[in-house]
């Protein structure tokens, strides 16, 4: 709405903030918090990744670049990065097929309070705390847990099925943790899909698979490339589920950098990884985002 | 019912204003002779209520407390707030570093009259000690080694951590000075200063095919062994005394035949502290061993330094029984690490990890 349209009928004497202002008005405090609360610490962190030792006490301040030679000089870290990309891209494959095909059912089967309902359903892991939610998991899939006691009732000498302390129990965890991200960035881009574009189509006798690879698919693509992202950067971060779930193999990007602002007490090694990491997951996103925009353009 | 609820808001807000004040306070320098400030981990031993109780109607010296959740913070709080502070907790692994930077005072042990039950090799340990004067009282201490399910053959050696009878069967510490302790001594080394890193990796790496879990907590620790999960383990002290006690795990702590990784706290005296003498009472009161049995015994508390006072257990207290007296001969203490050592053995460790779980 141009600013001119709501004054027409009032009176000249009567004096409006210029547009310019009222924007910045509304924009200075989200803004103002921002800075003070993401970057100022961000930007300390990275200042922290050129440093030598944690700059407490009387330790005298040393500039260097040794800690982004990490990789380098620790080629282990490489391995351990590898298994959180794989871990990141298990859990976003898994929670893209399972949430579209959550999201799909939701738009195309279900109307009025039963979607209302079944939405609901599907946020409900977000309003239980993350700890709770993976040491409940620890409960079902050790060995002799209620998964083998479950499965025992039916098949008393079955082997057991417990996978605690591996990689699928991380992965595992983290599907439930993120799914709902995906369900609703794809039922949001479900939403906005012509029923007339789904039936023309049909009519013209394409079957399921063509309507869903060749219409659905396509058209959700946003909703499924928001999600992915959604999901991805958190999960190679990821600690808290690699760390309970993980057992032996618990060992990722996460775990490490949190060993180092924890345990280790090296923050400017902590800092460093998780800049080398973000410049990582950037570098995939710029080398991704001309073939999005290609795919999202046709 | 209008009136009465503002009324109760307005009480609300006054006791949340006195609870502000009072923690104000509380940080505030205890000028008065008759009031000392001692920084420690929260609920570790001297804010006992009844033992603060008992000690002011003693003394008439009133105790409060300020806590920190880390040593770095510990030294911070010291730094940066002279003369707040009359004691404070000090791992022996750090003492070095405070007198070095002259926030203690050097302390003579005749002004404790507690000090004498004190086990020699703890009450003269050189980590307490800079340039030959002593700037803390031990107080209680613990160890690190081997927990083993009952039932099954007690381990020599932690050998046995990458022994082939224990495949898939075995928890680690995850702690970098610790599992490099046991590498050190599994190749012959000084746990403190291991001169080649390399055979320490390789000791920590033989036992890969047997390492099922590394717990980081008491809470998972005691989860996991209940579980069944694992049969060996390194465990603390202290920890294996809870477990069985409070969780009837069955479980024995043993200490093989290469000695435990220990580690020692003391009491010490700022250099800054304004009451040292209410202070000195406060420390000696807190090695008598009325106190430590009570503590013990009632509340639960690692192991005295003072030998009268863990003499004074009963015959049978766990606490007794895993803390034997030869153990503090046999056990190698944590030693303060120069920086560039921590660095190496937590990159160490970080490496050993990511081998476990490739």
């Amino acid at each position: 709405m141009p600013p001119e349209a709501g004054v027409a009928g009032l009176p000249a004497a009567r004096r409006r903030m210029p547009p310019w202002l009222a924007t910045a008005a509304l924009l200075l405090p989200s803004y103002a918090w921002l800075t003070l609360a993401v970057l100022l610490p961000l930007a300390a962190m990275f200042a922290f990744s050129f440093l030598h030792a944690t700059p407490l006490g009387n330790k005298p301040v040393v500039w260097t670049l040794e800690q982004y030679r990490a990789f380098y000089d620790q080629p282990y870290l490489l391995g351990v990065a590898w298994a959180s990309l794989s871990i990141g891209l298990w859990t976003t494959g898994i929670c893209a097929v399972v949430g579209f095909a959550a999201a799909l059912a939701l738009v195309r089967a279900t109307a009025g309070r039963a979607r209302e309902t079944l939405l609901i359903l599907v946020l409900l892991p977000f309003w239980t705390n993350g700890l709770v939610r993976v040491f409940s998991w620890t409960m079902v899939i050790r060995e002799g847990g209620f998964l083998d006691v479950f499965v025992r009732w039916f098949w008393p000498s079955a082997p057991s099925l417990g996978f605690l302390y591996t990689t699928p129990a991380i992965v595992l965890g983290l599907v439930h943790g993120y799914l709902p991200y995906m369900v609703l960035t794809c039922y949001i881009a479900l939403l906005s899909v012509d029923e007339a574009v789904i039936e023309a189509a049909q009519s013209l006798g394409a079957r399921w698979w063509t309507v869903l690879f060749r219409i659905l698919v396509p058209l959700a693509a946003p909703g499924l490339v928001t999600g992915a992202i959604l999901i991805f950067v958190p999960v190679i971060g990821a600690f808290m589920e690699p760390r309970i779930l993980g057992g032996r193999v618990g060992v990722t990007m996460g775990t490490v950098i949190e060993d180092q602002f924890t345990q280790a007490f090296n923050w400017p090694l902590g800092s460093a990884l998780a800049f080398t990491m973000l410049a990582v997951v950037l570098g995939v996103f710029a080398t991704f985002s001309g073939v999005l925009r290609r795919s999202a353009a046709t | 019912m209008l009136k009465l609820t503002r009324r109760r808001t307005l009480a609300v807000m006054g006791g949340g204003l006195a609870t502000l004040a009072g923690s104000k306070f509380l940080v505030e320098p205890a000028r008065a002779a008759d009031r000392i400030t001692v920084l420690n981990w929260q609920g570790y031993g001297t804010d006992e209520s009844w033992a603060v109780e008992a000690f002011t109607a003693d003394t008439g010296i009133e105790v409060v407390h300020d806590y920190f959740n880390s040593e770095a913070e510990m030294l911070t709080k010291l730094r940066t707030n002279p003369g707040v502070y009359d004691v404070v907790l000090i791992n022996s692994a750090r003492s070095q570093q405070a007198a070095g930077e002259d926030l203690l005072t050097p302390l003579d042990l005749s002004n404790f009259s507690n000090a004498a039950g004190l086990a020699p090799a703890l009450r003269d340990n050189a980590y307490l000690k800079t340039d030959g004067k002593l700037y803390g009282v031990s107080w209680v201490w613990g160890m690190n080694a081997l927990a083993i399910r009952d039932g099954m053959d007690k381990p020599e050696s932690y050998a046995a951590l990458a022994a082939t009878d224990y495949k898939d069967n075995v928890a680690l510490f995850d702690d970098a000075v610790t599992m490099i302790g046991v590498g050190a001594f599994l190749s012959g080394q000084d746990m403190n200063d291991p001169k080649d890193l390399d055979k320490v990796a390789e000791q920590l790496k033989a036992m890969k095919p047997n390492v099922k879990l590394l717990w980081s907590s008491e809470d998972q620790w005691n989860k996991a062994f209940s579980a069944g999960e694992f049969d060996l383990s390194v465990y603390w002290s202290g920890a294996a005394v809870r477990s069985q006690r409070k969780f009837k795990l069955p479980l024995h702590f043993v200490v093989p035949k290469e000695g435990a990784i220990g580690w020692l706290d003391s009491l010490s005296i700022p250099a800054t502290s304004q009451n040292q003498e209410a202070a000195a009472k406060f420390i000696n009161y807190m090695i008598d061993p009325k106190f430590y049995v009570e503590w013990a015994t009632k509340i639960g508390a690692p192991a005295s330094a003072n030998e009268k006072a863990m003499e004074e257990l009963p015959a049978d207290d766990l606490n007794r029984e895993i803390h034997k007296p030869e153990y503090i001969e046999t056990m190698t203490l944590m030693a303060p690490l120069p920086d560039e050592r921590r660095t190496a053995f937590n990159n160490l460790w970080q490496e050993v990890k990511a081998f476990y779980a490739a």
